[in-house]
């Protein structure tokens, strides 16, 4: 126990004795885990920030898209009956993240004149299962369906068209057509499009009462209204065949468009976005660790009487080895702690979202990753042992005599 | 303290080591080296040499004649390549490695010509370094222990100095302490006057021998100063590997004399 302890008070004062030499060889090993973990840090951010872009057109990984049709009018399926059916089939499958949107078209009253836009009618689910955040307002809640004032979320371009400033309190807006209402704009999205981006909420009473005949026209030209469900990557492929299977037997006489939103490809993109990361933090790593090995080589060789004058004292060899190794190992870790703490500083306080999302906030901006932090931490302590384990091998060779001879 | 107490010493009284129970015993014991030509060269030869508890013997010679290499030899440095070497009525020659190290921290403390203290740290750190490989209160104990024998040496004082603020004297000094540390029974010293002078070298010794003393230790000599060897209670002489009792030659009878 107290030779464990002996060991350690051995290498601490070497470091403490050596500062001027440890800080030297140091400055490679630091300079390379800041590299390291603030590449891999700012890597692995980065790769969060391109599948967020990704998810918020196509979904999470995985989005399963469900839409169905009649086989011989090609019209949606009926509202209810459909609801009724899908809702079965999401408890059926325990499936509890998912989303509702249909295109449709709507006249707007702009100040600079009536324009005919594509709306999303979505359930307020849509938001965060595609990574939405309103940087004004808000996104949709529940209570929005019952709203007489159909709610709409729009993005800045939008937010111009209707007069531009700042949604301080809610804005409206007149949809035209026959019976025109007016709605009530309660967030605004940055996603940096130059045209106009309109999100509604989705089955409102209204709708469901007068708007048939433009649902079926928009169906049309758009598409059925569809279900977006999330599901883990693994079961995608049950899900879908599942799906595939058992809806028509729910709804005789609609077929199931059954098909996956998201891009499968993406997953394996980024994984290799973060493997090259890593490749280019090892690499850095390296050349860290080249400079922490000659410095301590080069000490060895200072040392030779100083081992020597140990040995005297029945230093054993574990013990020589014990204190070069754990020196190189104590130095590095405190050199990798620093340097990851500095990592973390600066990459905490880069404006990720300017340098990497067009300037649009990223929802989910992940903290430093932990991960990162802590193989920067394993890394600095792997790279002391490497770099000290020739040294420590040269110091047990050192013959006594020889080196207390003058 | 360990020191003056029932085990005594064979000092001054010139009776044979065995009364005290031997403690080192040499028999026949050579020392060859290859050299880089491939040649061997005996650096020593036919040693028979016993060294009893508490004894303070010192061998004088050329330089070049060996002495340092039987000391090394002594202390477990190194080892005979032909003859046995016999440490409390045990073999040493199987001693391999670890057990080696242990009884060499254990059982001898080292003064050397060059002082060698490690750089840098101060002399309370030098003097407790080797307590950092001894164990339990041993070790936990070390700097107590480090600075009481700093006062035996008169340098509680100066306990927080580096070495390169210290004299040659008071390097030595602190080397002596850290050689009295560990409580050794044989302090073998290498020359231990020959880096100061001539005044300094003769404090330096008799300190030597009285800490040593103090202890109960044996203490081995080397020197080429009559002076310093004449403190012994047995004077050996080193000749091309060979060793022979001084007393019988002519010079040293001559300074033992007068020194005693
Ligand atoms: N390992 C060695 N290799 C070659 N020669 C050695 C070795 N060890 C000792 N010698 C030689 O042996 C002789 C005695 O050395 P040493 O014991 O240091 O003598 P002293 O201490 O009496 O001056 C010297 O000539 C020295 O060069
Ligand atoms: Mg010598």
């Amino acid at each position: 126990m107290t030779g464990l302890i002996g060991v350690f008070v051995e290498a601490w004062g070497e470091v403490r004795v050596h500062k001027a030499r440890v800080v030297l060889s140091l400055v490679g090993v630091f300079l390379a885990v800041f590299a390291m973990t603030s590449v891999t840090g700012l890597g692995l951010i980065v790769a969060q920030v391109q599948q967020e872009q990704s998810e918020r057109s196509t979904g999470r990984s995985a989005t399963i898209q469900l839409s169905g049709f009649d086989q011989t009018t090609g019209a949606p399926a009926p509202a209810a009956e459909w609801d009724a059916a899908v809702g079965q089939l999401l408890d059926r499958y325990g499936v509890e993240a998912y989303a509702t949107v249909a295109y449709r078209d709507a006249l707007f009253r702009l100040p600079g004149g009536t324009q005919q836009l594509q709306v999303q009618q979505v359930s307020p689910s849509y938001g965060p299962l595609h990574r939405l955040q309103p940087v004004q307002g808000r996104w949709f809640r529940e209570g929005d369906r019952t709203s007489l004032s159909p709610t709409l979320v729009v993005n800045e371009f939008f937010l111009d068209m209707l007069g531009g400033g700042d949604l301080t309190a809610p804005r409206t807006v007149v949809l035209g057509g026959a019976r025109p209402v007016t709605a009530t704009v309660v967030g605004v999205l940055r996603d940096g499009y130059r045209s106009p981006t309109v999100y509604r909420i989705d089955h409102t009473g209204l709708d469901d009462a007068r708007a048939t005949a433009a649902a079926d026209q928009a169906a049309m030209m758009y598409g059925p209204p569809s279900v977006e469900l999330w599901v883990p990557s693994a079961q995608v492929d049950e899900v879908m065949a599942a799906l595939q299977a058992d809806l028509p037997l729910l709804l005789p006489g609609i077929s199931a468009n059954v098909y996956r939103a998201d891009d499968p490809s993406l997953e394996g993109t980024i994984d290799t976005l973060r493997l090259a990361v890593r490749a280019v933090g090892a690499v850095a790593l390296l050349l860290g660790g080249l400079g922490v090995f000659n410095v301590g080589l080069m000490a060895v060789r200072q040392r030779i009487r100083e081992i020597g004058i140990r040995r005297s004292f029945g230093a054993t060899s574990a013990r020589v080895f014990g204190a070069i190794m754990l020196e190189s190992v104590v130095a590095t870790v405190l050199a990798g702690l620093a340097a990851v703490a500095l990592a973390v500083a600066v990459v905490d306080n880069l404006p990720i979202a300017d340098l990497f999302n067009d300037g649009v906030p990223i929802a989910d901006l992940p903290g430093f990753p932990v991960e990162a932090a802590v193989e920067g931490l394993l890394a600095a302590a792997g790279v002391g042992a490497l770099a000290g384990l020739l040294p420590a091998l040269l110091a047990v060779r050192v013959k006594v005599i020889d080196a207390i001879r003058f | 303290m360990r020191g003056l107490d029932g085990r005594g010493r064979g000092r001054g009284e010139g009776g044979p080591p065995e009364r005290v129970g031997s403690q080192l015993q040499l028999t026949a014991v050579g020392r060859e080296v290859r050299l880089p030509s491939g040649d061997l060269l005996e650096v020593l030869s036919g040693i028979d040499l016993t060294i009893g508890a508490g004894e303070h013997v010192s061998i004088v010679g050329r330089s070049g004649s060996g002495k340092s290499t039987l000391l090394n030899v002594l202390g477990l440095l190194d080892a005979p390549t032909s003859g046995e070497y016999l440490l409390d009525g045990q073999p040493t020659d199987r001693l391999r490695g670890r057990r080696r190290a242990r009884l060499r921290g254990e059982c001898f403390g080292f003064v050397f010509q060059q002082f060698n203290l490690l750089p840098r740290r101060t002399a309370v750190e030098n003097v407790a370094a080797p307590l950092l490989y001894a164990r339990g209160r041993e070790f936990l104990g070390r700097t107590r222990r480090a600075l009481e024998v700093l006062d035996q040496v008169g340098l509680a004082a100066r306990a927080d100095q580096v070495p390169e603020r210290l004299s040659g004297g008071e390097q030595q000094r602190v080397a002596i302490a850290r050689a009295l540390v560990r409580r050794p029974r044989v302090v073998l010293a290498d020359e231990p006057t020959g880096a100061l002078d001539v005044e300094t070298g003769q404090a330096v010794m008799a300190l030597l021998a009285e800490a040593t003393a103090a202890q109960g230790a044996a203490l081995v000599t080397i020197t080429h100063d009559l002076a310093v060897a004449a403190l012994a209670d047995r004077r050996l002489r080193l000749d091309h590997g060979r060793l022979t009792p001084m007393d019988a030659e002519a010079p040293g009878a001559r300074t033992a004399e007068v020194v005693a």
